[in-house]
């Protein structure tokens, strides 16, 4: 029997029960389509990480408290606050291949003024953080070393601060109370967009360092020190003079481990790409889960059908078709259908990821290997689910086949 | 001397239920040439199935010798099997057989697309002249639910045609149809056996056997008759009987 025969064969049969090969197929259009929707927003929320750190500014080094994880005992990240001011002066006054340092003091709070209230986190910076940051000012302008000496009371809005406090009116010149410390408004920020972790770059205040050290964070330590290198190329060398300078202000005597940790953005970007490849992984392997069981949907209709159909099966071989040719027949039905499944699955993951870049923050980037995979993934599980069922098919007893009612 | 299409010897076949012997033929001798009309006559467990499977390559003697067509079917493997049913047998089934959602047209196609021998490259036209030839030409594109008993046992007919087998074989092929239909068919039957078709036919009806040139009669196994028809049934002037009667009837109402 021909191929072009059999093919004919298993369309017409596909055919006749339009509705049973469409809730056949549904369990792979199904899984097709969560596989590559799920893959394609752990992609896309790859790319908006990268895309994230790229524009914190591309000479970003960012010093941490605590060790880094290699070698020794690791005191965690973070866990022994130890920056001071006299460190980021040390900084400022020694380093020569940056362009700018900036503490970064955390505080947060309820904010009210303007026609309300508002929770937001507050940032106590250097002058140089709009630089480092390569951040700028919407409008107005920002705080100089002066202010942070004097510890005036002066802050700059995040724009969605100002979108939420001063939704009809100029914030500049206005006051609010963060905390219940007055501050004046000096300027707001351009927007800035999602971070990584998807919360808004833009609602935020910043203001003075000393200034939220003291008023604010209850003269509780630096979080971390931001710095900017003169160029990309002079990144290595930059933290290479970083932690001497930091391992000198820390009076580390040789072999003492570093108590601070100096990233650059590659360094970030690795970390956080690492953690959104996992959440691809784990969210490809869900739907993988699902593409499975929309195969065991198929080899179940399948074994349904082959009941279902003795006394056809019984026909066709009693009018001369071999049993390979009635295997061949209940086979290609099922990889027709988890075929037909997966372009089904693939135009309807097409749908759902327009829907989610265009309606929704989240962004779902499709990939062309990632179709291929779920198409010849559920070209496979045909095959596989629909060896059985076609294989029982192909064993039956024609004189019996033509008598079973 | 016509050319030999059915040849047996000491063909048998027992099965086994249990620990039961059951001989369901016992070493049958039966010669069937070409162009003949045999109807194969026995009450139900006298073997008449049996010597059907077995002549429709369906089925496996336990012993004996079966030829069809002047080939020695005895070592063929099921693949073989498949192809002396696809081109030497058309079978035409009681139950008409046909597949159901699938057009007449598509159902005489159904043994050209299981060639594997001939290569045949216009299935579709040879399955409209058997269509044609059996006079439902116009019937083509019906699906069976859409057609009679006996249009549905013609298209069978038709599909047992396609092939151009060596004989076809019928296993009660009015059992689901009322007498007039019968004879419709029987006359059908007739024309394509005037016309040089062998025609196996099998029924436990004698009326119906009348139809056929010879008849071979079975009794547990064994063949008890073997004999020519002498005063045979034509099937057309039945038909033209059946007419005059019910005309007759409907003036007598």
């Amino acid at each position: 029997m021909q191929v072009k025969n059999i093919i004919k064969v298993a369309l017409r049969s596909i055919m006749k029960s339009r509705m049973r090969s469409l809730l056949t197929a549904l369990g792979i259009i199904i899984g097709v389509a969560a596989v590559v929707v799920m893959v394609a927003i752990g992609d896309g929320a790859q790319k908006q990480v990268e895309d994230q750190i790229s524009s914190l500014g591309s000479n970003l080094i960012v010093i941490t408290p605590g060790a880094s994880a290699s070698g020794g005992v690791n005191r965690g990240m973070g866990s022994f606050n130890r920056f001071t001011f006299d460190d980021v002066q040390k900084i400022k006054d020694e380093a020569t291949l940056i362009t700018g340092v900036t503490p970064i003091v955390r505080s947060g709070g309820q904010v009210i003024g303007g026609i309300g209230n508002w929770f937001t986190q507050i940032q106590g910076v250097s002058p140089d953080y709009l630089e480092i940051r390569s951040w700028k000012l919407k409008s107005g302008e920002f705080f100089t070393e002066r202010d942070v000496l004097a510890r005036s009371k002066v802050c700059v809005l995040g724009s969605e601060v100002a979108k939420n406090l001063f939704p009809d009116d100029d914030p500049i010149g206005q006051q609010i109370r963060i905390r219940n410390v007055p501050f004046k408004i000096i300027g707001v920020l351009s927007e800035k967009g999602q971070t990584s972790v998807g919360t808004s770059n833009d609602d935020i205040i910043l203001a003075p360092s000393r200034t939220v050290h003291e008023r604010l964070s209850g003269g509780r330590f630096i979080s971390s020190i931001q710095v900017s290198a003169v160029s990309p190329a002079q990144i290595p060398k930059a933290k290479e003079e970083l932690r001497k300078i930091m391992r000198e202000a820390h009076k580390l005597t040789q072999g003492e481990e570093d108590d601070f940790t100096i990233q650059d953005q590659a360094d970030l970007a690795t970390a956080a790409t690492e953690t959104s490849k996992i959440l691809t992984i784990l969210l490809g392997s869900v739907a993988g889960v699902s593409l499975i069981v929309g195969g065991i949907g198929i080899m179940n209709i399948m074994l349904v059908s082959v009941t279902e159909r003795t006394r056809e099966i019984g026909i066709r071989l009693s009018i001369g078709a071999r049993s390979s040719d009635i295997l061949i027949q209940f086979l290609t039905e099922a990889v027709v259908l988890s075929l037909a499944g997966g372009i089904l699955g693939v135009s309807l993951s097409f749908g759902v990821s327009y829907l989610l870049n265009n309606y929704t923050s989240q962004a779902a980037n499709i990939q062309p290997e990632i179709i291929f995979l779920a198409f010849s993934f559920a070209g496979a599980i045909g095959i596989f689910f629909g060896f059985y069922p076609a294989r029982k098919a192909s064993k039956l007893n024609p004189i019996d086949a033509l008598r079973y009612e | 001397m016509a050319r030999n299409i059915i040849r047996t010897s000491g063909l048998s076949k027992t099965y086994v239920i249990g620990e039961v012997e059951v001989h369901a033929l016992r070493k049958v001798d039966i010669n069937i040439d070409q162009g003949e009309f045999v109807a194969i006559m026995g009450a139900s467990g006298s073997g008449k199935s049996t010597l059907m499977n077995l002549i429709g390559c369906l089925d496996k003697p336990t012993s004996g010798e079966y030829y069809i067509d002047g080939q020695d079917t005895s070592k063929f493997s099921p693949n073989q099997y498949a192809s002396i049913r696809n081109q030497k047998i058309g079978f035409v089934f009681q139950g008409f057989n046909l597949l159901s959602r699938t057009t007449a047209l598509e159902n005489v196609e159904l043994p050209l697309l299981y060639d594997r021998t001939h290569g045949i490259k216009d299935p579709v036209e040879k399955a409209k002249k058997a269509l044609e030839r059996i006079g439902l030409g116009d019937r083509m594109h019906h699906i069976p639910s859409q057609l009679s008993g006996g249009q549905q046992q013609r298209v069978a007919i038709a599909r047992a045609l396609v092939n151009e087998p060596a004989l076809i074989l019928a296993d009660e092929p009015t059992g689901n149809l009322d007498s007039r239909t019968s004879v419709e068919v029987f006359s059908v039957f007739q024309e394509l056996n005037e016309e040089g078709i062998t025609i196996i036919l099998v029924t436990h009806e004698r009326d119906f056997a009348l139809f056929a040139k010879r008849i071979i009669e079975l009794r547990d196994g064994k063949v008890t008759k073997d004999f020519a028809i002498k005063n045979r049934l034509d099937a057309k002037e039945e038909l033209k009987k059946l007419k005059e009667d019910s005309v007759l009837q409907g003036q007598e109402d």
